[in-house]
């Protein structure tokens, strides 16, 4: 197998004898990296699927047993949990949906000669470098109910009183929406400005030339293009949105009433506060696996759809 | 042609439209930052503060640990760039030039490595970590995020090393230079400004985190920034308003800084990992 590799790749030309030190000296680069990712991530991760079928807890000075499927058949029927796991759903298709959509249109806005552009470009990054504590700091500011800028500009443009938008339970959820699709602009925006570049410029012209009007030489020319790039970060963006937690713990810290308790808030708590780490790994487990799911099907559809098309 | 200059115009109110949002909450930030108790107070607050201050400032550092959180940051975050790149970058050479099953097997954990929720990794590190002695210690936080950044550390990475040509180095083995040889002294150079910026953007992902920290560290001295942040907020979530604003404004200036210093090489290089994936 290593011979089969080795005269596949393209340094095969090079030398001819010293293979086998070769792949001592790759072993050697690659084992620093290698370890710690085995020890610290690989590792964690079997060990953390593992915990949850035990009765794991912190602090306690008995053995811990294996408990099988114990676990799942208590986040079964825990409706507390479930609760959260829709909230959580409901926060990553709120986030990641407008988001893709307010994105995508600011690409393609930078990727038109515009003045300004460059103000634009310099702004839109400034979520992305932002620690995700500070956002949430900066949009309290921003709900703040008397001081904050949002109840003032309603209030000055006659549109009501101000609310309380993180404390009140019809507005946190949404409020927290927000949040997360202004601090997720800027990965999704540069990754489909990427794709744009990478359109062929002369097929543009083309469908122009036949007279082809803007939208539909975004659906036959532009679309195409990014759609892999388009699939791969909306991809990503659920995953992340699915599994974030400073965000909304600095926001509201899942509240008013667990309104905003998305799976991780949930987690946390009973790992870090209740102490119940085998529960918790499960409670990991499922999300992993929901996930997993959906996304599974998300994929081969949105693939099958490209074909069909 | 007018209908070409009404979308000219729709264009630019669009992008007026993005910039206001993009920057509104950042602008209310600094401005809240500088505006004395008694404005923050009122009931009718400006954009512009009245009366500017830098008493915020002052009763930020008197009020939390500041300077120490600081410094835990700033250790924590330059050990665990320094680490990353240094470990990272052989590896990310081998999975760049070698197809081998190795490299497909490293590149499948980059990918699935993004889909595990954290608290699925966080509760072993928790117990592994605290047989090591390593929780409420810094070094302990160090190793976390060295791991962590690894998988975007190796992705930009391997898009630098893909950029260095191959002839290079197959010249300097025709010349009898050996494997380490080869890289040391002709890959190494040309991928200097690479690993820069992937250093320099591990930096930034230690420097702004806040769950792993959160968790591991348990007293106040020990505490990185961002958690210190959390801290200011309080129980309540009645917090003080202007030393907030202040402290969080100072937070953001480093990861602002090196960010807008790299922001190029990151675009460029997620430019590379799309067109190769």
């Amino acid at each position: 197998m290593t011979l089969a590799t080795a005269t596949k790749s393209r340094r095969s030309a090079k030398s001819g004898p010293p293979r086998k030190p070769v792949d001592h000296g790759a072993w050697f680069l690659v084992l620093p990296a290698l370890i710690p990712i085995l020890v610290l991530s690989v590792g964690p991760l079997l060990y953390g699927i593992a915990l949850s079928f035990t009765d794991a807890q912190s602090g306690r000075t008995e053995p811990t047993q294996w408990i099988g499927l114990l676990n799942f058949q208590d986040l079964l029927h825990d409706t507390l949990f479930w609760d959260s796991f829709r909230i959580g759903l409901l926060w990553a298709v709120g986030v990641t949906v407008p988001q893709f959509f307010l994105a995508l249109g600011l690409a393609l806005l930078l990727n038109q000669n515009l003045r300004f552009r460059w103000l634009a470009r310099a702004l839109a990054i400034i979520p992305w470098a932002m620690p995700e504590v500070v956002v949430g700091i900066m949009w309290r500011l921003v709900y703040h109910p008397d001081a904050g800028v949002l109840n003032e500009t309603l209030s000055n443009l006659g549109l009501g009183e101000g609310r309380d938008w993180l404390t009140g339970t019809a507005t946190a959820l949404f409020a927290v929406i927000v949040v997360g699709i202004w601090a997720g602009m800027p990965q999704t925006t540069v990754a489909l400005l990427a794709g744009l570049q990478n359109t062929p410029k002369e097929l543009h012209e083309a469908a122009a030339m036949d007279g082809a009007g803007a939208w539909r030489r975004f659906r036959t020319v532009t679309w195409p293009a990014i759609k892999p790039v388009a699939l791969a970060i909306s991809a990503l963006n659920f995953i992340w949105n699915f599994n974030s937690f400073a965000l909304v713990y600095v926001l509201t810290q899942g509240g008013p009433g667990g309104r905003t308790r998305l799976p991780m808030l949930f987690a946390y708590e009973e790992a870090f506060r209740y102490g119940q780490f085998g529960y918790a790994a499960a409670m990991g487990c499922v999300m992993v696996a929901v996930i997993s799911v959906i996304l599974a099907f998300y994929l081969v559809g949105r693939l099958k759809g490209g074909d069909a098309s | 042609m007018r209908t070409r200059k009404s979308a000219r115009a729709a264009q630019y109110v669009a992008l007026l439209a993005y910039l206001v949002f993009l920057a509104f909450p950042f602008l209310w930030l600094i401005s809240t930052a500088f505006k004395p108790a008694k404005e923050l107070g009122s009931l009718d607050p400006t954009w512009i503060p009245k009366d500017p201050t830098l008493q915020n400032f002052r009763q930020a550092f008197d009020e939390q640990p500041l300077l120490q959180a600081g410094l835990n940051s700033l250790l924590v975050a330059l050990s665990a760039a320094l680490v990353a790149v240094v470990i990272a970058t052989p590896m990310a050479y081998v999975m760049a030039r070698h197809q081998s099953r190795l490299s497909k097997a490293a590149t499948g954990w980059v990918v699935v490595s993004q889909a595990f929720p954290f608290v699925l990794i966080i509760i072993p590190l928790f117990l592994i970590l605290k047989n090591l002695h390593l929780i409420n210690a810094l070094p302990g936080l160090v190793l976390v995020y060295v791991v962590w950044s690894l998988p975007f550390a190796l992705w930009m990475l391997v898009g630098y090393v893909r950029a260095v040509p191959a002839e290079l180095e197959e010249a300097a083995a025709v010349d009898g230079a050996g494997r380490m040889r080869t890289f040391v002294s002709v890959v190494a150079p040309l991928l200097a400004p690479g690993v820069v910026a992937t250093a320099m953007f591990a930096f930034i992902t230690a420097w702004n985190e806040f769950f792993f920290a959160l968790v591991l560290l348990k007293t106040p001295e020990k505490q990185t920034l961002p958690v210190i942040l959390n801290r200011f907020i309080g129980t309540e979530g009645v917090a003080d308003l202007g030393p907030l604003a202040a402290a969080a404004f100072l937070a953001t200036i480093p990861s602002l800084v090196i960010f807008s210093i790299i922001q190029k090489r990151i675009t460029g290089g997620m430019l590379a990992g799309a067109v190769k994936s």
